[in-house]
């Protein structure tokens, strides 16, 4: 991995951010709806009060000029005012953005965690009962929407049997300093074991929902690259030198295996930032999938924009990520 | 010269769409301490499946149903899956035909050749750092021994850094790394250059007598059985058809099949002229009756020829499946 290549991949992010910017400024700017009235609401005001309020928000200036104006400020990390909170869009993102990581990662996590053992095992077992269910289970978990899917959860585990909490991020009893936003982490600073298992209860229904149809892909797709793999020349000849099963099956075949799996993850990592946004809103979660589905119905067009350029930079990251993973798993393949 | 593999009866069945195909039928065969034999026929006679079988590396839906294999005193049909693991790799030793395909991508070098010593060596020392010095030793004297150069280095390599050659080489380093009392070389020269094949048998052969081991060589080369063969063994459509010392079975064929094989190989004394095939196409093994399998191409057919043949003897140390073995001596 050489800096020329780091390089290479930071300017080809340009025209991506550039490209994805001006698409979501020309939606925004299409989509009905006046951010002005919807801040007004129900309130009588005279029509110089809001032609004040839409000048302090710049919405009187023409729309290319805005445009200019937002990619200008972009650069310097200027996303400009949130027009809800009245407060710097990048530091509002800021405070929910670690709520999402957070829930993303651990829903990455169990996601690898159960497909790629799942999906040796289904590949080992090839057509037993085992397998047969695994095949049905991946369908469902594709198919099944992540809004209800969730509120069937919520219904069992929080509603009947009371297990799991409905909604949030943790209780208000616990009360952890914030040092890195991430409650796993802050709590497990703070020495407060209680507070980390209950922070992880907090976490366990929306990670399960938010990973579930990645779970059903990744299974898919390790189960298909395993049964690929074993029929591999390099497979039976490890079977001829000896070799105890569980090297052949882990070594042998899984590292090859594990090629397609690692790119897949990466894309649909990338999907996680949707599924966030259905996830969160089902769930309360206060990260930033909620975030931006709450600024998109307020008009709040400087969140939006930036949260979509967030979101742009992130998946090209994974991208990125995913092509080194790739390199160390297959020694054939240099970046 | 004592026996080490003695195969008796060995029949190995797929189960295929069309029926079940017998790949190997009633097959018997016996390979000495030291001894090379080679294994001669065409693609699908049933040469790989026969010695798949006695590695226990049949796979599903193939099975060995009959028979008896007899390696170093122990019946191998017998081994609990555990045993035979132990066996292979250790005392029987197999390299396959294209080593691009049978060394993992994935892994280096010297990893792929210190896992066979890990699995089988008893003798390496228990302690963590004396033990990897151990196998380094060890690997890299396995490299110099089939000739790489500065093996030191190329154990850090992956398979696709290596020629065709080397690889093959490599092969040979890791089948041979724990010394087996016998190698199943599965067309060991078919996926190289000529020039490249010479070296790669005469590693072989050279190794052979270095080590003392057997050799079973699979080709469809008789060029190749002619030059490095103490005995060879034909077979056809999943029998064998005819066997005895090379000198003589290639001087002397006795069996129809293994002169249709000697009279197509193209010779430089008959420059010019046409090649002499063997007509026709190996029988579909589905469903065969029980009768010579030859029966269809060969040029000596007769009506009395119908039957099933047995093994006959075809004179000191010889044997052939045809009723006219006599005409052709």
């Amino acid at each position: 991995m050489s800096l020329g290549k780091l390089l290479e991949r930071l300017i080809q992010l340009v025209p991506v951010l550039l490209g994805v910017s001006l698409i979501v400024f020309v939606m925004l700017a299409l989509t009905p709806g006046d951010p002005v009235q919807i801040m007004v609401g129900e309130q009588a005001i005279t029509p110089e009060q809001e032609a004040e309020l839409r000048h302090n928000l710049g919405l009187d200036r023409p729309m290319v000029e805005r445009f200019f104006l937002f990619v200008a400020n972009a650069v310097r990390f200027d996303f400009g005012q949130s027009f809800y909170h009245g407060r710097p869009v990048a530091e509002v993102i800021a405070e929910r953005l670690p709520a999402t990581i957070e829930l993303s990662l651990v829903a990455l996590i169990v996601a690898l965690a159960t497909a790629i053992p799942l999906g040796v095992l289904a590949a080992i077992r090839k057509n037993s009962i085992f397998d047969r269910m695994a095949t049905v289970g991946s369908l469902l978990g594709v198919s099944l929407p992540g809004f209800w899917f969730g509120i069937l959860l919520i219904m069992l585990f929080a509603v009947h049997l009371q297990i799991l909490p409905v909604s949030g991020r943790i209780g208000y009893a616990s009360e952890v300093p914030a040092i890195t936003g991430f409650l796993l982490i802050d709590t497990l600073l703070a020495g407060d074991i209680g507070a980390f298992g209950e922070a992880l209860r907090y976490l366990v229904l929306p990670a399960i929902t938010l990973g579930l149809p990645m779970t059903a892909i990744l299974m898919r797709v390790t189960r298909t690259s395993m049964l690929e793999v074993m029929r591999q020349d390099y497979i039976t000849f490890a079977e001829a030198k000896g070799l105890p099963r569980r090297r052949v099956l882990y070594r042998h075949a899984l590292k090859n295996a594990l090629i397609p799996t690692v790119s897949v993850a990466a894309i649909e990592t990338g999907s996680l930032l949707g599924g966030n946004m259905i996830v969160e809103t089902v769930f309360g979660w206060p990260g930033l999938g909620r975030l931006v589905v709450e600024s998109i119905f307020l008009r709040n067009f400087p969140l939006v924009q930036a949260a979509v350029l967030l979101y742009a930079v992130t998946y090209v990251l994974l991208n990125f990520i995913a092509d080194i993973l790739y390199t160390v798993l297959n020694p054939r393949v240099k970046l | 010269m004592s026996v080490l593999l003695e195969v008796t009866n060995l029949q190995t069945e797929f189960t295929a769409r069309a029926g079940l195909v017998r790949a190997v039928d009633g097959v018997n065969l016996r390979v000495s301490r030291g001894e090379c034999l080679g294994v001669v026929g065409e693609s699908g006679s049933g040469k790989s499946v026969t010695f798949s079988s006695v590695m226990g590396l049949v796979r599903a839906p193939g099975r060995v149903t009959q028979g008896s294999i007899f390696f170093d005193g122990r019946n191998l049909r017998d081994l609990s899956p555990e045993e035979m693991r132990a066996i292979r790799g250790r005392d029987i030793a197999m390299t396959m035909q294209d080593a691009l395909t049978a060394l993992n991508p994935a892994l280096t070098v010297g990893e792929q050749l210190a896992e066979v010593l890990v699995a089988h060596d008893e003798t390496l020392p228990a302690g963590r750092l004396a033990r990897r010095a151990a196998i380094r030793e060890r690997s890299v004297e396995m490299l110099g021994l089939v000739g790489i150069p500065s093996p030191d280095t190329r154990l850090r390599q992956y398979p696709h850094e290596f020629s065709g050659g080397m690889r093959q080489r490599i092969m040979i380093a890791i089948a041979l790394a724990c010394r087996p009392k016998l190698l199943i070389a599965d067309e060991p020269t078919t996926a190289l250059d000529v020039t490249i094949q010479a070296q790669v048998l005469e590693l072989i052969t050279d190794i052979r007598a270095r080590l003392g081991m057997a050799v079973v060589l699979i080709t469809h080369d008789l060029g190749v059985v002619a030059e490095h063969c103490d005995r060879v063994m034909v077979m056809y459509a999943g029998q064998v058809v005819e066997e005895g010392p090379t000198g003589q079975v290639i001087g002397q064929p006795r069996h129809p099949y293994t002169r249709g094989l000697l009279a197509s190989i193209p010779r430089p004394a008959l420059r010019g002229q046409p090649l002499t095939p063997i007509r026709g196409q190996v029988p579909d093994l589905v469903g065969l009756p029980p009768q010579c399998r030859f029966h269809s191409r060969c040029p000596l057919a007769r009506p009395e020829c119908l039957v099933e043949v047995p093994m006959l003897d075809a004179g000191p140390g010889r044997r052939a499946r045809c009723l006219r073995l006599e005409e052709m001596a």
